[in-house]
C-alpha cells in the first residue's frame, strides 16, 4: 500500500500497518485491499502486473498450442477430416495472432515489467497506473479477438490480414472485425508501455548507473520499446483503414475499386518486421543475463552486444520489403532490401559470437535455465541461416509462401523466443516466488521440447523446398511423392513432434505445479547473480529496496560479493548475499512514498472493448462506450497517482495513530 | 500524462536517481509526439497514393476552397501564438493571464474545427462522400484525424483551464500547460505538412 512507515530507529524492518485513504478523488475512493483479489484488480505494483501478464500469456500459450495442435492433426493423415477448410483457415490466423500479439509479446512485457525496476534499482516503472491500464488491455483485447469464436467464426485471411482475403467478400464473418479491433485496443497497450519503460529507463536509474553499466536485458528491452513506440503506430493506421473498409464502406484495399493492395503489404510490414525484432529482443536480453550467470564469467563484450542490439533495432526499420519479394516490386527495391537484409545478420551474428565466447573457457553449471539458453543460440542459429536465404531474393522467390518459410520462422520464434522465455522462467522463478522450479523436470523439458520442436518444424525445410504450401488445408496421397522426399512421411513426422511438444509444455506446468505445492524455500541467491534484482529479498518486497543502491559497476551485485586480489587477479568472495541483504535492511529508509493502488486502469480498460463491440453491432453503444472512455480519463487525472499524506486516515481501529517519520 | 512520478529522491541522503533531468511527464510527451508522427506518417503515405484516384466525383483540384482553407489554416497557426502566451504565463505563474490565453487557444482550435465541419459539408454537397473515391476515402481520413487531434486537443485546453480554477492537480500547473502546448504545437505543424501536401500541391 501507499505509505511505509518504519520505526524512526535504524535497523528495524517492521511496517506498520497501512494508512486508507479517505477522500474521494476523480470519484471513488481510492481501493485499499492488500490481500485477495481485489488488491491484484487494483494493484499498480509493477511485480503483480508483472505477474498477472505472466499468467495471462501463458494461458493464450496453451490456446496457440490447442490451435497448433489441431493444424497438426489435420495435416496428420491424407486428406485430413479433423477441421473443415474454413476453420482451418481460422485455426492457422488465430494460432499466429494469439501466439505473436498475446503470448510472446504479453510474456515479454511480464519480464519487463517485473524486472526492469528491480535492474536499475528502482522501486516502480514511472507510470504505474499507466502500467495496469495496459495489462487490462492486453486482456481486454485478447478476450475480444477470441470471443469471434463464439460470435459468427475467427479472422480467417492469415495473420498478416493481406487483402482480398480481409475482404468481406472473402470473409464474410465478423472475424476480421473482431481481430482488427481487438489489435488496437492491445496496440494501445504497447504504446503505453513502450512510454511507460523507457521513461523508466531513461529517468529512474538508481545512483551510478550509467547507460553502460546497466543489465543487457535492461538495454535490450530499451531497444525494444524503442521499436514498439514507432511499429505500432504504423499497424494502427493500417488496421483503422481496414475497419473503415469492412465497417464504413471505404475501399483502400479492393482493386475492383482501383486500390493498391500493396498499401496494406507495406504498411504490415513497415511494422512486421520491426515486431520480428519485438519478439526476439527480449529472450536475446534473457540469456544474456542467463549464459554469464552460469559460466562465472562476465558477459563477453558488453558493449558489442548492447550496440549490435541498438543496430538491429535499427537497420530493423529497412528490411520491411523482403516480404514482399515475390510481389513485383521492380529489381531496385528488391536489390536494396536484399542487401539490407544480408546486413542485419551481422549485429545478430556478433550478439553470438559473444554468447559463444562468454560460455568458452567458463565454469560451466547446466541447470534448466542454461539448457534453454544454449539452446536458443543453436536453434536460432539455425533459423537465422534458413532467414539468410530468403534474403537472396531469387531465392525466396521460391521459398515464399511454402513450409520452408513457416520451418523458417518457427526456429527463430520457438527455438529462439520461446526458449529464451523459457530460460527466464527456470532463471527468475526463485526470484519472483522464492521457489527454484525442479531442474530434472526442468531438463526433461527441455530435452522433450527440443527434440519434439526439431522433430516437428524441422521436416518442414524438406516439406517447403519441395513445394508444400504453407496454409494448405489438406495433402494427397496420389501426390506425396516418394522416397527421401515423400509428403506424407515428413508431414506426420511433425504431427508427432508437435505431440512431443505438448509433453514438454505439460512438464513445465507439472512442474509450476509441483513447485507451487514444495515447501521448499529458494536459498536467497541460488545461482551466484551478478544483477540488482538479486539484490533483494525473494520474493522482493512491495517496494523493491530497503534503500536504493548506489552503482560502481556493470554487475553491481557480483562486485559486492566479490574482489579482485590486487596480485594474483582472482576473485575472493568478500560478502554473500545473506550479509549483503542484512546490511540493507540494518539502514533501511525510513519513509518510502509508494503509488497507490486504483480504480481507474481497469475502468477505463474496460471501456475501450465496448466501444470496438458497439463499431461492430450497434454504433450507439460505442458513443456510450466513448462517453464513459472520457469520464474515466478525468476521474483518473483528477486522482494524484500517489495518495498525497493528508488523505490517509488514521489505521485500523484498535491501534493507536503512529506518527510518520519526518523525512529524512 | 497526468502521473506523478514515483520520487525515490523523496528520501534525502540517497538523494539523486541517473535521469535525463527532464520530468517524466515531458519525456513521455515528446515520445508519444514521436510515435504519432509514425501514425500521420501512415495517414499521409495513404491519402499521397490516393490522391489522383478517382473512378468518379470531384477531383481534387475541383472541390479545394484554397482562399477558405488558408484562413482556417491562418487561425489555427495563430492558437500556436497564443498557445506559447498561454505557458509563458503559466510560467509566470500568472493564473488570470494563463486562463485567458488558453480560453482563446481553443476558441481559435474550435474555429478551425467548424471551418473543417463547413468544408467537408460544402464539399459532401459538391459530391465526394467518403466512399464515392479512393481520394475521398483516404482526404476525409487523414485530415478527419487531424481534426479529432486538433478536438482532443481543445478538450485538453479546457480540463486545464478547468483544473486551474479548481487547484485539484498536485504538482506544476505550468508544466501541464506546457504539455498540452507541446501537443497543441504538433498537431498545428501535422497541419502545415496536411495543408502543403494536400491543398497546395496540385496532384
Amino acid at each position: 500500500m501507499a505509505i511505509i512507515e518504519r520505526p524512526a530507529t535504524a535497523g528495524g524492518v517492521e511496517i506498520a500497518p497501512p494508512a486508507t485513504p479517505s477522500r474521494a478523488q476523480g470519484g471513488f475512493k481510492r481501493p485499499v485491499a492488500t490481500t485477495g483479489w481485489k488488491s491484484w484488480l487494483f494493484t499498480v505494483d509493477h511485480k503483480k502486473l508483472g505477474i498477472m501478464y505472466g499468467v495471462m500469456a501463458m494461458f493464450f500459450f496453451i490456446v496457440g498450442g490447442i490451435e497448433a495442435v489441431l493444424i497438426r492433426l489435420q495435416l496428420a493423415a491424407p486428406e485430413g477430416k479433423v477441421l473443415s477448410a474454413s476453420v482451418y483457415n481460422q485455426m492457422f490466423t488465430m494460432h499466429a495472432t494469439t501466439m505473436v500479439f498475446l503470448f510472446v509479446m504479453p510474456m515479454a512485457a511480464a519480464f519487463a515489467n517485473y524486472f526492469i525496476p528491480l535492474q536499475i534499482g528502482a522501486r516502480d516503472v514511472a507510470f504505474p497506473r499507466m502500467n495496469a491500464f495496459g495489462f487490462w488491455c492486453v486482456l481486454g483485447g485478447g478476450i475480444f479477438i477470441n470471443l469471434s469464436w463464439f460470435l459468427g467464426g475467427a479472422a480467417d485471411g492469415g495473420w498478416f490480414m493481406y487483402a482480398p482475403n480481409s475482404g468481406p467478400i472473402f470473409s464474410p464473418s465478423h472475424g476480421v472485425d473482431f481481430w482488427t479491433l481487438g489489435l488496437q485496443i492491445t496496440g494501445i497497450a504497447s504504446l503505453t508501455g513502450a512510454i511507460n519503460l523507457i521513461v523508466t529507463v531513461l529517468n529512474m536509474r538508481a545512483p551510478g548507473m550509467s547507460l553502460m553499466k546497466m543489465p543487457v536485458f535492461t538495454w535490450l528491452q530499451l531497444v525494444v520499446q524503442f521499436l514498439l513506440l514507432f511499429a505500432v503506430p504504423v499497424i494502427t493506421v493500417a488496421l483503422f483503414l481496414l475497419s473503415f473498409q469492412r465497417n464504413f464502406g471505404a475501399t483502400f484495399f479492393d482493386v475492383s475499386a482501383g486500390a493498391d493492395p500493396l498499401l496494406w503489404q507495406h504498411l504490415f510490414w513497415i511494422f512486421g518486421h520491426p515486431e520480428v525484432y519485438i519478439l526476439i529482443l527480449p529472450s536475446f536480453g534473457i540469456i544474456s543475463e542467463v549464459l554469464p550467470v552460469f559460466s562465472k564469467k562476465p558477459l563477453f563484450g558488453y558493449p558489442f552486444v548492447v550496440f549490435s542490439g541498438a543496430a538491429i533495432g535499427f537497420v530493423g526499420w529497412g528490411v520491411w520489403a523482403h516480404h514482399m519479394f515475390a510481389s513485383g516490386l521492380g529489381p531496385v527495391s528488391v536489390a536494396v532490401f536484399s542487401i539490407s537484409t544480408m546486413a542485419i545478420a551481422i549485429p545478430t551474428g556478433v550478439k553470438i559470437v559473444n554468447w559463444t565466447l562468454t560460455l568458452w573457457g567458463g565454469k560451466l553449471r547446466f541447470t534448466a535455465a542454461m539448457h534453454f539458453a544454449v539452446g536458443l543460440i543453436v536453434l536460432f542459429t539455425i533459423g537465422g541461416l534458413s532467414g539468410v536465404t530468403h534474403s537472396v531474393a531469387p531465392s525466396d522467390t521460391q521459398q515464399t509462401d511454402t513450409y520452408y518459410i513457416v520451418a523458417h520462422f518457427h526456429y527463430v520464434l520457438f527455438g529462439g523466443a520461446v526458449f529464451g522465455l523459457f530460460s527466464g522462467f527456470y532463471y527468475w522463478w526463485p526470484k519472483m516466488f522464492g521457489k527454484t522450479l525442479n531442474e530434472k523436470l526442468g531438463k526433461a523439458n527441455f530435452w522433450l521440447m527440443v527434440i519434439g520442436m526439431n522433430m516437428t518444424f524441422g521436416p518442414m525445410h524438406i516439406l517447403g523446398l519441395q513445394g508444400q504450401p504453407r496454409r494448405m488445408y489438406q495433402w494427397t496421397e496420389a501426390r506425396a511423392g516418394e522416397g527421401f522426399f515423400n509428403l506424407a512421411f515428413w508431414n506426420q513426422i511433425a504431427s508427432i513432434g508437435s505431440l512431443i511438444l505438448v509433453v514438454g509444455v505439460l512438464l513445465f506446468l507439472i512442474n509450476v505445479v509441483k513447485t507451487a505445492r514444495s515447501k521448499e524455500l529458494a536459498p536467497l541467491d541460488p545461482w551466484d547473480s551478478r544483477t540488482l534484482e538479486w539484490m533483494t529479498s525473494s520474493p522482493p518486497k512491495e517496494h523493491n529496496f530497503d534503500v536504493i543502491p548506489t552503482v560502481h559497476h556493470l554487475d553491481e551485485f557480483f562486485h559486492r560479493k566479490y574482489q579482485q586480489d590486487p596480485v594474483t587477479h582472482e576473485y575472493k568472495q568478500i560478502a554473500t548475499a545473506e550479509e549483503i541483504l542484512a546490511d540493507q535492511e540494518a539502514h533501511a529508509d525510513k519513509h518510502i512514498h509508494m503509488p497507490s493502488p486504483s480504480y481507474w486502469p481497469i475502468v477505463l480498460a474496460a471501456t475501450l472493448p465496448i466501444i470496438t463491440t458497439g463499431v461492430i453491432y450497434s454504433i450507439p453503444v460505442a458513443i456510450v462506450g466513448g462517453i464513459f472512455l472520457v469520464l474515466a480519463m478525468f476521474g483518473w487525472a483528477l486522482e494524484p497517482s500517489t495518495a498525497p499524506e493528508t488523505d490517509f486516515d488514521p489505521p485500523a481501529a484498535g491501534e493507536s495513530t503512529k506518527e510518520l517519520a519526518p523525512l529524512v | 500524462m497526468s502521473d506523478v512520478a514515483v520520487h525515490e529522491a523523496d528520501h534525502g541522503t540517497h538523494g539523486h536517481t541517473t535521469t535525463t533531468g527532464l520530468s517524466n511527464n515531458k519525456i513521455a510527451m515528446w515520445l508519444f509526439l514521436g510515435s504519432e508522427c509514425l501514425l500521420f506518417g501512415g495517414l499521409i503515405s495513404t491519402y499521397m497514393l490516393y490522391r489522383g484516384r478517382v473512378s468518379e466525383g470531384p477531383r481534387p483540384g475541383n472541390v479545394f476552397d484554397i482562399p477558405f482553407t488558408s484562413v482556417s489554416s491562418f487561425i489555427l497557426l495563430m492558437s500556436s501564438l497564443t498557445m506559447v502566451l498561454a505557458v509563458s504565463a503559466a510560467q509566470n505563474r500568472d493564473d488570470r493571464g494563463t486562463t485567458l490565453w488558453l480560453t482563446i487557444t481553443a476558441l481559435l482550435g474550435a474555429t478551425f474545427v467548424g471551418g473543417q465541419v463547413y468544408e467537408f459539408t460544402a464539399m459532401y454537397n459538391e459530391g465526394l462522400g467518403f466512399t464515392t473515391s479512393l481520394f475521398g476515402s483516404s482526404f476525409y481520413t487523414l485530415t478527419g484525424f487531424h481534426g479529432v487531434h486538433v478536438t482532443v486537443g481543445i478538450i485538453m485546453l479546457m480540463s486545464v483551464v478547468g483544473i486551474i480554477k479548481r487547484s485539484t492537480i498536485p504538482g506544476d500547473k505550468a508544466e501541464v500547460v506546457e504539455l498540452v502546448g507541446l501537443y497543441w504545437h504538433f498537431v498545428d505543424v501535422i497541419w502545415i505538412i496536411i495543408f502543403t501536401l494536400v491543398y497546395l500541391i496540385p496532384a
